[in-house]
């Protein structure tokens, strides 16, 4: 997963909350067994509207998608990062994300970028008088800005989260610096937990 | 240590809580299923990592499983396609696989607690939302995403930032006919589509105490409804007296010491949480949703809202523009809506004490002409316990499609599926728009209320009919 430091360019608005992740890819995606390939199901439902903010011309190159708050409940289906991120969505900024979509971006290396509530209703203005304004995320600093329209503010992400971000981490190769750590935990477990007896051919 | 349920889970299982770094939790148990787990284990390979503890991972097959012709093959290319990669992927990695024609095939959420699989002060995850169901005993369960899935098969930890501990308090006992869904439904309304987001809740009160198991678990699987992290409610003896003798349930001395145990788990009295809400259980009443998230709902004995009567400007084109999709006008009487679809079944309401309360609401009765009724039991087990009782005779003969176990139209994965425009009473967990098939419009209720509503053709209780 490549790092990444600063996202900048086009922003697509979508002024509604609690965006559940049924809107986001809905259920008929989820046959897939790849991790890519979801773009033509984002929004899926909600494209059918000629008016859908996804179907303006140059919504196509957008990096940012600016939501209303409570953004991605419902499923924890990760298709709907994936979906997002083949779209060609780098960061999502929303004054709240749903837990599950919020650790699935980070894992994804999808930005999470959580701002007050004011500052993305003055996102929401600036990019409904220019929907092609700039809107830089920029992931270091913890900001986000709309040059044009004079707007720069930050916004919150967890400091390991940040870091995980900017570096491209692979969490499994993280962890598994605490392996020994992992070891001990488990000679120590209570015997009457339950294990299935040892099935197929891995243990043979 | 500050004495709640949830910290006394939280604290058994740190590995490791590093300066800086979210907390590095055990898993005791990993349930996977067929939708959230093939890029899990192709990531594996990719990196050339085995299954850590395949002892303490679980599959089953039931998001796109079919619910009839279950002696035909799949007929769904996609479907049969992600069904015989999961069956690989267990067989290639050596993991319990309760596949189609087991006994033990069922939802994910249905079959770990059928099992005994899921027990008092464990870790649980999976990756699908209403892993929070498990919290009812006690365990600490969520759902996880996809690259989580991959993370727990290769180190069974996952890392995590603690929620804040919420208590969800219910005083006094409920009414007459009133439900678990009933109680969630209301639970959801009073703390809204995102209030428990960053949260763990704990259930407490008179009215969770007086609940059973397939009710407990009812509440907590629609915790995440709430955007809560996870349920939990603490194990006592409706707990215990469930667990004894199931298939992964300790025996003998170890059932001893687990009870000893497991008795240590209850949050101490004077123990603090971050917010509180309290609801008091006698004023609930059958709850029906309007809109199209969980938290849009209302009592069967009101009106549909009006969007103005909402605090706030975004509140009032939220509710507008869920009326809109649902096809209805402010100020309709619930009981005035007519249905075309009754689903009955899903981790929420699959149970068998579920499918009684609804079999019981309509025996000897018929199906409304012109509705179509469908039960979905929550497992092959739970199916053929209802066969034994004839509940499986009380749903044909009054109309109703009697199928096999699954997600089905909770989800609408499998083909079992609202058209454009079609208007359900469903015992799932998510009116979402579209949830049940494109254009759909769910209503979310109680099984009862569901029957009952399948056989006067609108909203109605059991004890109207």
């Amino acid at each position: 997963m490549p790092g990444v430091q600063r996202i900048g360019g086009r922003a697509v608005a979508v002024d509604r909350a609690n965006i559940d992740t049924d809107q986001i890819i809905p259920a008929a995606w989820l046959k897939r067994v790849e991790r890519s390939g979801f773009e033509a199901g984002l929004f899926g439902a909600w494209r059918d509207d000629p008016a859908f903010p996804l179907n303006r011309p140059g919504a196509a190159e957008a990096k940012i998608l600016v939501a209303g708050d409570n953004f991605g409940c419902g499923s924890s289906r990760e298709h709907a990062v994936w979906a997002l991120q083949d779209f060609g969505f780098a960061a999502v900024v929303s004054p709240g994300f749903a837990d599950i979509f919020h650790g699935n971006a980070i894992s994804s290396g999808l930005v999470p970028a959580q701002a007050e509530a004011a500052t993305v209703a003055r996102m929401f203005a600036a990019l409904a008088a220019d929907p092609d304004a700039e809107v830089v995320v920029d992931v270091a600093a913890r900001t986000v800005a709309i040059p044009s329209a004079g707007l720069e503010e930050p916004f919150a992400l967890p400091d390991f989260a940040r870091w995980r971000l900017l570096e491209g981490l692979d969490d499994v190769a993280l962890t598994l610096r605490h392996a020994a750590a992992i070891d001990a935990f488990e000679a120590a477990r209570p015997s009457w937990l339950p294990a299935q007896a040892p099935a197929g051919p891995a243990h043979r | 240590m500050s004495g709640r349920l949830f910290d006394k889970v939280w604290d058994r299982h740190l590995v490791v809580s590093p300066e800086g770094e979210p907390a590095l939790l055990y898993i005791d148990l990993h349930l996977v299923h067929e939708v959230t787990s093939p890029q899990a284990f192709e990531g594996l390979e990719l990196a050339g990592r085995p299954v850590r503890r395949p002892e303490l991972t679980v599959a089953t097959m039931d998001h796109d499983v079919p619910t009839i012709d279950a002696d035909k093959p799949i007929a769904d290319p996609l479907a049969a396609a992600q069904i015989s990669r999961l069956r690989a992927n267990c067989a290639a990695h050596g993991i319990t696989l309760h596949g189609l024609g087991s006994i033990e095939q069922g939802i994910v959420h249905v079959i770990g607690p059928q099992l005994g699989l899921t027990q008092p002060g464990m870790t649980v995850v999976c990756g699908d939302s209403h892993t929070s169901t498990h919290g009812a005993f006690g365990a600490l369960a969520f759902g996880i995403g996809t690259t989580e899935v991959e993370h727990v098969l290769a180190t069974q930890t996952l890392r995590q930032v603690k929620p804040t501990a919420m208590a969800v308090t219910v005083d006094g006992q409920l009414g007459d006919g009133i439900t678990a869904k009933d109680l969630v439904l209301g639970i959801i309304r009073a703390l809204g589509v995102g209030g428990g987001v960053g949260s763990v809740i704990e259930y407490r009160g008179e009215a969770i105490r007086g609940l059973s198991m397939a009710g407990r678990m009812t509440v907590c699987n629609m915790s995440i409804e709430g955007g809560a992290r996870a349920g939990m409610i603490a194990p006592d003896d409706t707990t215990f007296a469930y667990l004894e003798g199931r298939r992964h349930s300790p025996k003998g001395r170890q059932w001893e010491a687990a009870l000893d145990d497991w008795r240590s788990l209850a949050t101490d009295e004077d123990a603090q949480f971050d917010h509180e809400i309290r609801i008091d259980a006698a004023a609930l009443r059958p709850g029906v949703t309007w809109g199209t998230n969980p938290a849009q709902s209302v009592t069967i004995d009101d009106k549909v809202p009006d969007p103005s009567s909402f605090a706030s400007p975004a509140q009032q084109q939220a509710a507008q523009r869920a009326l809109t999709y649902m096809g209805l006008e402010a100020g309709t009487a619930i009981r005035d809506i007519p249905v075309d679809v009754v689903f009955i079944g899903s981790c929420t309401n699959g149970r068998l004490p579920d499918l009684r309360s609804a079999a019981d609401a309509i025996r000897g009765r018929k199906v409304s002409p012109g509705v179509r009724a469908l039960v979905v039991p929550g497992s092959a087990r739970v199916k053929a316990e209802a066969e034994a009782e004839g509940l499986d005779r009380v749903f044909t003969d009054a109309g109703f499609e009697w199928r096999s176990a699954g997600c089905s139209m909770c989800l609408g994965m499998n083909g079992d599926i609202l058209t454009p425009g079609q208007r359900s009473a469903s015992t799932s967990n998510r009116n979402f728009e579209g949830r049940q098939g494109p254009g759909g419009r769910t209503h979310l209720v109680s099984p009862g209320v569901a029957a009952a509503t399948a056989v006067a053709g609108r909203f109605t209780t059991p004890g109207d009919l």
